[in-house]
């Protein structure tokens, strides 16, 4: 299923969690066979000046299932979600949504398509109340003035379909909350604009553990209902929690991606620090996508 | 400040420095619990006495909204009473409330650019370049282009300086200072091209701008004129409070929505009594409440829906707030900020005439630094933060009328112009100082 990237490339696991590779998240078979995902990246590269930040990434990311996305700082964890989400155009390399093949020349056109990012500074005014952050942007008006009912009724709405039940009014301002709630409104504002992708950075890197747990649960609701989550994480625990399935970025090139269960922690750790390793889970030949050719982690910043 | 380039985009490794930066402070959690309850008290609370509960919550958590500039206020009054009787007498006051207006139409100016988290310097020369092109105008055409044309140049200054300081991407303290410095001189140039501007001063022409703050309403006028704009201000209360009660939201309780019509009924009894009461000297009456009373209300007015209710204000307090922020959501940064600016010139014009129509004339004496610098004071002693995102057009009232409160009183009791600079300088320390030291015991940032 697996296939690294790295030099020596795939090797059967001798340990971890091969077993489970078998059965998988059932989910995320279906999806790898099944019709073309929701975003697929094809040879992705993207280079500022000299320096080459991303360099031909393949990676699929289905909807109805948890993406994680690891990797080392400098890694170009940033650079791709960036890039994902419109704010930098790729040098190279294509981008297929649902299929056809898309261009995104600014955040709007992915926030047209469906595509909406969480950034780790959350983007949100402090100085405004929840349904104002929520539906900013995106105002409803009546008589050419704001519909302060309506907005609120729709802020509402979303918060309860997502649970997010510990805030005590939502005209609250946004400064005032914690982190965990900071986090639950900026994500519920990408839900509430009909994101059938978010893309999440970094989300608890911040966070207590209460507030992770409400992080980590909201993240689960979402794909339930049907969204495709790209997470970018550091913590390693949290992604093997929540994620289907994993893309390992090392030095800008995509060292392995696959479903969660063909990795372990050692597995991981050893991608994202060496992208490379010996200990992989998949390798049984029945993959349906290579992720990508060896050898061409060559370094692009070393 | 700088509007565009906030951000990372331009600097790749700017990327990862946002990654191991996320240290948001821990602390932040368990302040949120105590000030769980920051946000507009009147829908948070079910009763009277839980809106005061939470009312005052909010004052112990540095949110105190006007209440401190409305007590210094009276206290200063108080005081100026106290050291001498006319003070409070109806001429005294209705003057009071002309001396304020150049003031407060400044400030509200200011209000503009300082929800952006900008400055404009140029204020002061600006309105009373406008005020000599109404002049000038009005010598032969009609009072209402005159204002026209003179609005509108001070719009395009306006205009100008916010163009430079949006898509050059240049602090607004130094372009506008670089207006300041320009419209002065265009003042004194223009002035003796005017043709009436002998000894350095235009004057007043036309009676219709002579009296936009030497004319009065008729009592009855005034009268009629306050009930009407109570009675709707309390109509339009009541029904938006019913609204959301019929869409299931929480809306302020009733005895609140009354209280607050009833103290908007007493201040406009106070000054429709005030206004009325013969402040003419010897045989002659002179009663009334002023044009120019009316004139800041419309302005106030106007202005407070525009930021408060409609979505260019919101994009305003959201880019004062988190630029970046709202630049992600789609505003288009460079549109709205030009717009304050243009917004900005313009209520200079207003000043500037309104200035000009007191005065009787408009001179290169004028002294348009110290009235910006009265301006931004306004502002902030009224409660607008000078880095953005927070403050209101009822400020620029308060802070003006506390300026003109000083000023006026300071006379009346003969001080120095020496003396009253000083306790203006300390008036603005100690509201600035409050509303800090206030704001940082409670809700962190």
């Amino acid at each position: 299923m697996v296939t690294a990237s790295a030099g020596d490339g795939a090797r059967p696991a001798s340990a971890g969690r091969a077993p489970s590779a078998e059965t998988g998240t059932a989910g995320s078979r279906s999806a790898d066979r099944g019709d073309a995902p929701l975003l697929r990246l094809r040879g992705i590269g993207k280079s500022f000046g000299p320096v080459r930040a991303l360099a031909g990434i393949d990676l699929d990311i289905p909807a109805g299932q948890v993406t994680a996305l690891v990797g080392d700082n400098g890694a170009g964890k940033s650079t791709l979600i960036k890039t994902i989400s419109g704010i930098w155009q790729p040098t190279s390399g294509e981008m297929h949504w649902n299929g056809n093949p898309v261009e995104l020349h600014g955040p709007r056109d992915a926030t047209d398509l469906g595509i909406a990012t969480v950034y780790q500074d959350l983007a949100l005014c402090d100085n405004l109340d929840i349904v104002q952050n929520m539906l900013l942007g995106h105002e409803v008006r009546r008589h050419g003035l704001l519909d302060e009912v309506s907005m609120e009724l729709t802020a509402k709405q979303t918060l309860a379909d997502l649970r997010v039940t510990t805030v005590r009014s939502i005209r609250q301002l946004v400064g005032s909350l914690s982190g965990g709630q900071r986090q639950s409104v900026a994500v519920a504002k990408a839900v509430m604009l009909d994101a059938r992708l978010v893309v999440m950075d970094e989300p608890t890197a911040a966070l207590g553990v209460t507030q992770t747990e409400l992080v980590l649960s909201l993240i689960g609701r979402l794909s339930a209902r049907g969204h495709a989550v790209l997470l970018v994480s550091h913590n390693l625990n949290e992604v093997f929690q929540v994620a289907d399935r994993m893309a390992v970025l090392y030095l800008g090139q995509l060292a392995a991606s696959g479903p969660a269960s063909d990795f372990d922690t050692q597995s991981a750790v050893e991608l994202m620090t060496t992208g490379k390793s010996g200990r992989l889970g998949g390798g049984h030949g029945s993959g349906t996508k290579s992720v990508s050719s060896g050898g061409r982690v060559s370094g692009t910043e070393g | 400040m700088s509007p565009i380039q906030r951000g990372a985009e331009q600097d790749p490794a700017a990327a990862d420095v946002i990654e191991t930066t996320g240290a948001r402070q821990e602390p932040q959690e368990a302040a949120a619990t105590e000030t769980a309850l920051v946000g507009a008290p009147e829908l948070l609370a079910n009763s009277v006495g839980d809106y005061a509960g939470i009312w005052l919550k909010r004052v112990r958590n540095g949110e105190s909204g006007v209440l401190p500039i409305i007590l210094g206020l009276v206290a200063i009054v108080i005081y100026f009473q106290l050291r001498n009787s006319v003070f409070l007498s109806a001429g005294n006051l209705v003057n009071l409330m002309i001396q304020a207006v150049p003031f407060i139409l400044l400030g509200m100016a200011e209000v503009w650019v300082l929800l952006l988290g900008e400055i404009d310097l140029s204020t002061g020369y600006n309105g009373a370049v406008g005020a000599v092109v109404t002049l000038w105008a009005a010598y032969t055409l009609p009072w209402w282009i005159a204002i026209i044309l003179g609005l509108a140049t001070c719009a395009f200054f306006g205009a100008l300086q916010g163009t430079i300081i949006t898509r050059l991407g240049l602090p607004s303290f130094v372009v506008t200072l670089a207006g300041y410095l320009g419209l002065e001189g265009l003042l004194i140039i223009i002035l003796p091209h005017t043709g009436h501007g002998a000894g350095g001063s235009i004057s007043v022409p036309s009676n219709v701008l002579d009296d936009l703050t030497a004319g009065n309403l008729s009592p009855v006028a005034g009268w009629v004129v306050m009930v009407v704009l109570v009675a709707l201000a309390g109509l339009f209360m009541i029904t938006r409070d019913r609204r959301r009660r019929a869409s299931g939201l929480v809306a302020p309780p009733l005895g609140v929505t009354l209280l607050k019509i009833a103290v908007m009924a007493i201040a406009g009894i106070l000054v429709v009594i005030v206004g009325n009461t013969n402040r003419g000297a010897g045989f002659a009456t002179l009663r009334g409440v002023p044009w120019a009373v009316l004139i800041v209300l419309g302005v106030l007015v106007l202005y407070t829906v525009v930021t408060g209710r409609t979505r260019f204000g919101r994009y305003i307090y959201a880019i004062g707030g988190n630029a970046e922020a709202a630049r992600r959501a789609g505003v288009n940064l460079i549109r709205i900020r030009t717009l304050c600016f243009i917004l900005c010139g313009l209520t200079a014009g207003i000043a500037g005439i309104m200035l000009a129509s007191q005065l009787n004339s408009i001179g290169t004496d004028f002294n348009g630094g110290e009235y910006v610098l009265f301006a931004v004071a306004s502002a902030v002693i009224g409660g607008t933060n000078l880095f953005g995102g927070r403050g209101k057009m009822i400020h620029a009232l308060l802070g003006g009328l506390v300026i003109a409160v000083i000023y006026n009183g300071l006379g009346l009791i003969g001080l120095s112009a020496g003396a009253t600079y000083i306790v203006t300088a300390l008036v603005l320390l100690v509201a600035v100082t409050i509303d800090t030291l206030a704001r940082r015991r409670g809700t962190a940032g």
